[in-house]
């Protein structure tokens, strides 16, 4: 069999020659140092992905990134972050990243609760910890994710949230993450939450851009949650140029008799591929993961997951709303794993979207991957176009057609938004859905399907 | 005042023809019923008058005090007057029946230059409106019709038409899937709605719901036409001898 190197593509070879460039000034110690050469190492034989990998079949980073921008500088609060943080306002702890750098001046740590530790990614990575690779490292699932390598090689900064035995947060802890350029740069943060037993918290993360260039981003966030811990992850990319590229990756490890809870929304945010590696490392465990994706013009969404029955009696539940219009992309792919003796796993995954012209569409692939004999998993994927009985009924009740059409899309995205506990959030994620309905409904755009 | 003239309608997709020239007229004030074997084209006659997409008319004209319909899309049909209680209500997971009613409300409002309704006036309105059609404060708190009983649904479409205050109220089989309390109660819904500038179209296969909304007129349809037109004693005569004269078996 013939060996074949492949070409490396313009984009990757700049990636190669800024890792060279800059890993001497990376943050991190010797086994940081290690896990980084180790992760680029495995970059580099992979390349970016592309669509002959079944994990990224719909998103071919490789051909959506002909270039590869600059690194980000040193995160300047422009005049543009301040206006956007101002507008956020947020109350309580908050947590800013201007360009993936932390941002402490802008961020209220002055808002710490007792009992939550906050550090910049850098400081942590440059202290030794025990376990910090496994922290970095993420559910097993993960290890083979090229753009996860990316990020692990060169990701700068972020946030590194401890949260003690049996704390209970009342009020969220919200990682504000602001692009800030005038010009095409690329972004590379993770920020890293250790939620120990029995702790209560919601965290939630927003990405946007406040500067007119679209970014390159790569994230990641790393949970690693204890027994009895109840965690809820909200997270809102919006308010980013059509051009922008960003990969999202999410890894949990959930403890025994925990629940972990994720939730995104992702609306006017470019191409987003958001990738969920979770793994329940003990019993009795819950775990959801949800999100609303709300596509228009050339927009681009992918939702891959994988959850990982790793041990018996597991609880996973997910549930994804996609509506598509103009000639946006809406992807699904959820594996959920169960291994042979993870028996009385108990999982239920779904996919529903709507289309809302010709031009729009949407993949969706559940797979169920089950190697225990006594489970109940089941999984529902749906594309379908807005119910004409139902317009019609609100039609003849005296309700316009966009107006129509509006109700019956905002009630599609709350079945899924309804799941996040906290109030405050869901008001906050129907508010930015109903934005997004509304700036249709003032285009005067209504499904053509 | 709603006349249709030599109404001619056909499915879209299709080239099956369901309404052959169907002339009929309901003045200001009057209740007419409908009544016809399955199949007769009753529905469609309803759906075509509320502004379905779903047929495509050959011929003829609806008016509506003078106004052809047939131009109008659903929501302005509504806006004019004309409110069709549906067969089967349509459920609508994640809309809350309250949120529905405000908006309707406020849509029929502002289509006739009116001002939105403040939110205790339609509290008000809603409140007095289901105490007297016996609907629980509850119901109005869940999602539009859904896990909703058949008496239900229909109860909520009769609020519909209380608050909404049209012109021309057309039920479509309303007694269907009603249980003997259920149908009292609507019908009693209904009759309160009688008045002098406000019509009703009630279509039924029996003459069961007629003796609870007792019409000034009946109508016999079939094949898509109006074939025999007579007052409330047409229905009991009906009742007794079938469909079978007028060319169907029932």
């Amino acid at each position: 069999m013939a060996i074949v190197t492949p070409l490396k593509t313009a984009a990757e070879q700049q990636l190669v020659q800024q890792y060279a460039d800059s890993k001497a000034a990376l943050p991190g110690g010797p086994a940081v140092r290690a896990l980084r050469e180790q992760a680029f190492a495995g970059f580099e034989a992979r390349g970016l992905p592309h669509r002959r990998l079944e994990s990224w079949r719909y998103t071919d980073l490789r051909a959506l990134l002909r270039e590869a921008r600059p690194l980000a500088g040193a995160g300047v609060a422009t005049a543009a972050v301040e206006a956007r943080l101002a507008a956020l306002g947020l109350e309580g702890l908050r947590l800013v990243l201007v360009d993936g750098i932390f941002a402490p001046d802008l961020s209220s740590l002055d808002a710490i609760p007792e009992g939550v530790s906050v550090q910049s990614l850098a400081e942590a990575l440059a202290a030794p910890r025990e376990g910090l690779d496994r922290v970095l490292s993420g559910p097993s699932v993960a290890a083979d994710d090229a753009g996860l390598m990316l990020n692990t090689a060169l990701m700068r900064d972020g946030v590194f949230i401890e949260i003690a035995e049996g704390r209970e947060l009342a009020q969220p802890i919200v990682i504000v993450s602001l692009a800030s350029g005038e010009e095409e740069r690329a972004v590379f943060h993770r920020s890293v939450v250790l939620a120990a037993q029995g702790s209560r918290a919601t965290i939630v993360e927003v990405s946007e851009a406040a500067g007119a260039a679209a970014q390159q981003i790569n994230a990641a966030i790393v949970f690693e949650t204890g027994e009895e811990s109840e965690i809820q992850h909200v997270r809102i990319v919006t308010r980013q140029q059509a051009a922008t590229v960003e990969v999202q990756s999410l890894l949990a490890t959930v403890g025994a008799q925990a629940k972990f809870d994720s939730f995104a929304l992702v609306a006017n945010a470019g191409t987003v591929r958001q990738q969920h590696f979770i793994r329940f490392a003990g019993e009795h465990s819950e775990i959801g993961l949800r999100g609303v994706n709300l596509l228009g013009g050339a927009q681009h969404s992918d939702v891959t997951l994988v959850v990982d029955h790793e041990v018996p009696h597991g609880t996973s539940r997910e549930l994804f709303k996609t509506i598509a219009g103009g000639q946006s992309t809406g992807v699904f792919q959820g594996k959920v794993i169960v291994r042979p003796h993870a028996q009385k796993t108990d999982g239920g995954m779904k996919s529903n979207a709507l289309l809302l012209n010709d031009g729009a569409t949407m993949y969706n692939k559940p797979e169920l991957e089950i190697f225990a004999d006594d489970v109940v998993c089941g999984h529902g994927a749906t594309v379908a176009q807005i119910d004409g009985e139902q317009l019609f009924y609100l039609m003849a009740r005296g309700l316009p057609r966009p107006q129509a059409e509006a109700l019956v899309l905002q009630a599609f995205a709350g079945e899924a938004v309804a799941f996040v506990a906290d109030e405050n959030l869901r008001d906050w994620l129907m508010r930015e859905v109903e934005a997004w309905l509304k700036a249709r409904e003032a285009a005067s755009e209504v499904s053509t399907v | 005042m709603l006349e249709i003239r030599n109404l001619t309608v056909k499915i879209a997709d299709e080239d099956k023809q369901i309404l052959n020239g169907l002339n009929l007229t309901v003045n200001d004030g009057e209740v007419a019923a409908i009544m016809g074997p399955n199949g007769s084209g009753k529905s469609t006659l309803s759906y075509v008058i509320a502004g379905k997409e779903d047929y495509e008319v050959l011929d003829g004209e609806i008016l509506l005090n003078g106004e052809n319909v047939l131009e109008m899309e659903a929501d302005a049909r509504a806006a004019a007057g004309i409110f069709l209680a549906f067969q089967y209500p349509l459920e609508i997971p994640g809309v809350a029946t309250m949120t529905f009613l405000k908006a309707a409300m406020n849509a029929q409002r502002k289509a006739r230059g009116e001002d939105e309704l403040l939110t205790p006036d339609f509290i008000k309105q809603v409140n007095a409106a289901a105490d007297k059609l016996g609907i629980a404060k509850d119901m109005l708190r869940r999602p539009l019709n859904v896990g909703f009983s058949g008496g239900e649904k229909k109860r909520m479409e009769i609020l519909q038409m209380a608050l909404l205050s049209p012109s021309m109220c057309i039920l479509d089989e309303t007694d269907s899937g009603l249980d003997i309390d259920a149908l009292r109660i609507v019908a009693e819904g209904v009759n309160a709605l009688r008045a002098k500038n406000r019509s009703f179209l009630v279509i039924t296969h029996y003459q069961r719901l007629l003796d609870h909304i007792v019409p000034d007129t009946v109508h016999v349809m079939s094949k898509g036409r109006i074939v025999k037109t007579g007052g409330k004693e047409l229905a009991l005569e009906l009742e007794k001898s079938g469909y079978a004269a007028y060319g169907e078996a029932a």
